[in-house]
């Protein structure tokens, strides 16, 4: 498999950029471990008062280019959105990361998260690319349980 | 390092370096994780399977006999090759459970307070290093758990050594149990386990040696390690997956509590008690692994047709090799000295600014295979200040030419992934 449409240059960009990293609001993060590789995130989904919408995403973490890029494009990408959104978001995002390489992501809904399109085709990255969605899903059934 | 001609009948064993991997050819660097295997071996071991499989132990029958015949010899062929006694080497499924069944024996022991040398309590203490594998690490954090003992971690160097002066740091009186890597799978470093299996035996401590990486790249005599117990795996040795061992001394085997129980392993047997056989068999409960055993015992052949001496003395050149030239890349930062110790073919390294993942995944695009992560060692990573690492490893395969083109390749990955 082409090494190519596994990094293209947006994902190589993403890990140096690293939109949202730094977690500097009280919240309710998820910590989440890869025990393969032993990457770590730490990630919070910020909501709005009434628990609606996304005002942003804050992370800290090591990993790989993937794993980074892909918390980072999520952060980037999903800020804005209602929860309801977001849900529908998430699972389209992981349909696509199981489909191994049938499924590619549409660049108008998902912006810069088509271009890990690719990592479905390496089924042992696949877990990178999801480490970050894991952690914004289990933060906003945290969040949204101390809200009620 | 062996000739051409040798290298190449050497490399003519292994189909799977014929194999092409993303359309390059494969260079196998990973032997450390799992060796491949070569035809030979796995040919007889299914010719064996098709044409002998029958009960070891069991039946009077012809098949049956024969199976007893061939899975002793296969038992004493893999003793010999550690200059031990078969009746001293018990079967397990890997290195892992023979770890395993030495600290379950302890707390079995130690729940009734004897046999003494196994029986722990409060206040008495497990030493390991923290250069472990988790395999040799956590099994005996749950005997201190269960039986109230301490566990004390014997420091290794900035640079990866285990001295035994740092053992002796920490060996007390209370001292009941030393576990140690003869190599470590993340430095490389052969340690100097004769001397700390005697600095540990001045104190009564019994010593298990985990040979894992010792095992299938040097000589290895288990009474010359001064080791009381040591494990080892197949699958690290060219042979199958599901088998390894556990030597114990004769002594501390006949003294050590059975842990598992069954058929096979007993003389007499009444509704409320049983005798049991001496080991191997009182260990060994239950339908054993023939086929493995078989298969094991011909990788250990191919292994000594070409003469341990030969394997040690070319994998320890080659990994000379490859350590000068890893540690030459820019922005690669190589985990363990190579001053003033001995090594096995093995290097394992922080590239700067590219995860490990990464570079193995750029390394697999030219069908370099290597292992990436913490190499269950986290631990030890965290000590040398690092998540994860690259490793490369080497086996009996080994070319100067594999080692250089990797290295090549690895002087690339920071270009690629534009950190450099
Ligand atoms: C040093 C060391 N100890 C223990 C093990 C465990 O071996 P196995 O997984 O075959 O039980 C390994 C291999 O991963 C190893 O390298």
């Amino acid at each position: 498999m082409e090494l190519e449409s596994l990094y293209q240059q947006i994902i190589l960009d993403h890990y140096k950029r690293k939109v949202g990293y730094g977690i500097n609001h009280g919240g309710h993060p998820s910590h989440q471990y890869n025990p393969t590789c032993g990457d770590e995130i730490n990630l919070q989904v910020l909501l709005s008062a009434d628990g609606s919408t996304i005002d942003g995403i804050e992370w800290e973490g090591t990993g790989c280019s993937i794993s980074q890029a892909s918390a980072s494009m999520l952060a980037a990408e999903s800020k804005g959105m209602t929860i309801d959104e977001f849900e529908k978001f998430a699972g389209g995002f992981r349909e696509a990361m199981r489909s191994r390489g049938e499924i590619v992501l549409d660049e108008e809904e998902y912006g810069d998260l088509a271009s890990l399109s690719g990592v479905s085709k390496f089924v042992a990255r696949v877990k990178c690319a999801m480490l970050a969605w894991v952690a914004a899903e289990d933060s906003v059934t945290l969040t949204r349980g101390s809200l009620n | 390092m062996f000739s051409h001609e040798d290298s190449e009948r050497i490399r003519g064993a292994f189909p799977e370096l014929r194999e092409r991997v993303n359309g390059v050819p494969l260079v196998y660097l990973d032997t450390a994780a799992t060796a491949l295997r070569p035809a030979g071996p796995v040919e007889h071991e299914s010719t064996f399977a098709l044409t002998r499989t029958a009960a070891v132990n069991r039946g009077a029958h012809t098949l049956a006999a024969e199976a007893t015949e061939a899975y002793d010899d296969a038992r004493a062929t893999i003793a010999k090759f550690i200059d031990a006694r078969p009746s001293d080497l018990v079967f397990t499924s890997n290195a892992t459970e023979s770890i395993n069944l030495v600290a379950l024996a302890f707390r079995l022991a130690s729940a009734v307070g004897a046999p003494e040398r196994f029986a722990l309590k409060a206040g008495e203490e497990i030493v390991v290093t923290e250069s472990e594998h988790h395999a040799n690490l956590i099994p005996w954090q749950e005997v201190a758990k269960a039986t109230g003992a301490t566990l004390r971690i014997a420091p290794v160097t900035d640079g990866g050594v285990l001295t035994v002066g740092a053992v002796e740091s920490v060996l007390t009186e209370r001292t009941k149990v030393v576990a140690l890597p003869a190599v470590s799978n993340v430095l490389g470093i052969v340690n100097p386990f004769r001397e700390i299996a005697d600095a540990a035996h001045r104190v009564g401590a019994l010593v298990v040696l985990d040979a894992c990486q010792a095992a299938p790249h040097m000589a290895l005599d288990v009474t010359a390690t001064g080791a009381d117990f040591i494990a080892f795996s197949a699958h690290k040795m060219y042979g199958p997956t599901g088998i390894g061992a556990l030597w114990g001394s004769a002594s501390v085997l006949a003294e050590m509590p059975t842990v598992l129980t069954g058929g096979s392993m007993i003389t007499r047997v009444d509704y409320d008690s049983a005798d049991y056989l001496p080991a191997p068999a009182k260990f060994e409960p239950g339908t054993p692994r023939l086929t493995q055993a078989i298969g094991w015992a011909d990788s250990i052949r191919f292994l000594d047709d070409i003469g341990m001496d030969r394997v040690a003395e070319h994998e320890s050149s080659l990994g000379a090799v490859l350590y000068r030239l890893v540690s030459a890349v820019d922005g690669v930062h190589v985990l363990g000295t190579n001053v003033g110790v001995e090594r096995v073919g093995l290097v394992s390294f922080a590239v700067d600014g590219v995860h490990p993942h990464d570079v193995g995944q750029y390394l697999d695009s030219k069908g370099i295979a290597v292992r990436v992560g913490h190499h269950c060692a986290q631990p030890l990573h965290k000590r040398l200040g690092v998540d994860s690492s690259t490793r490369i490893s080497l086996g009996v395969h080994s070319t100067l030419a594999e080692v250089e083109f990797a290295v090549d390749a690895l002087a690339r990955v920071r270009g690629f992934f534009g950190v450099a």
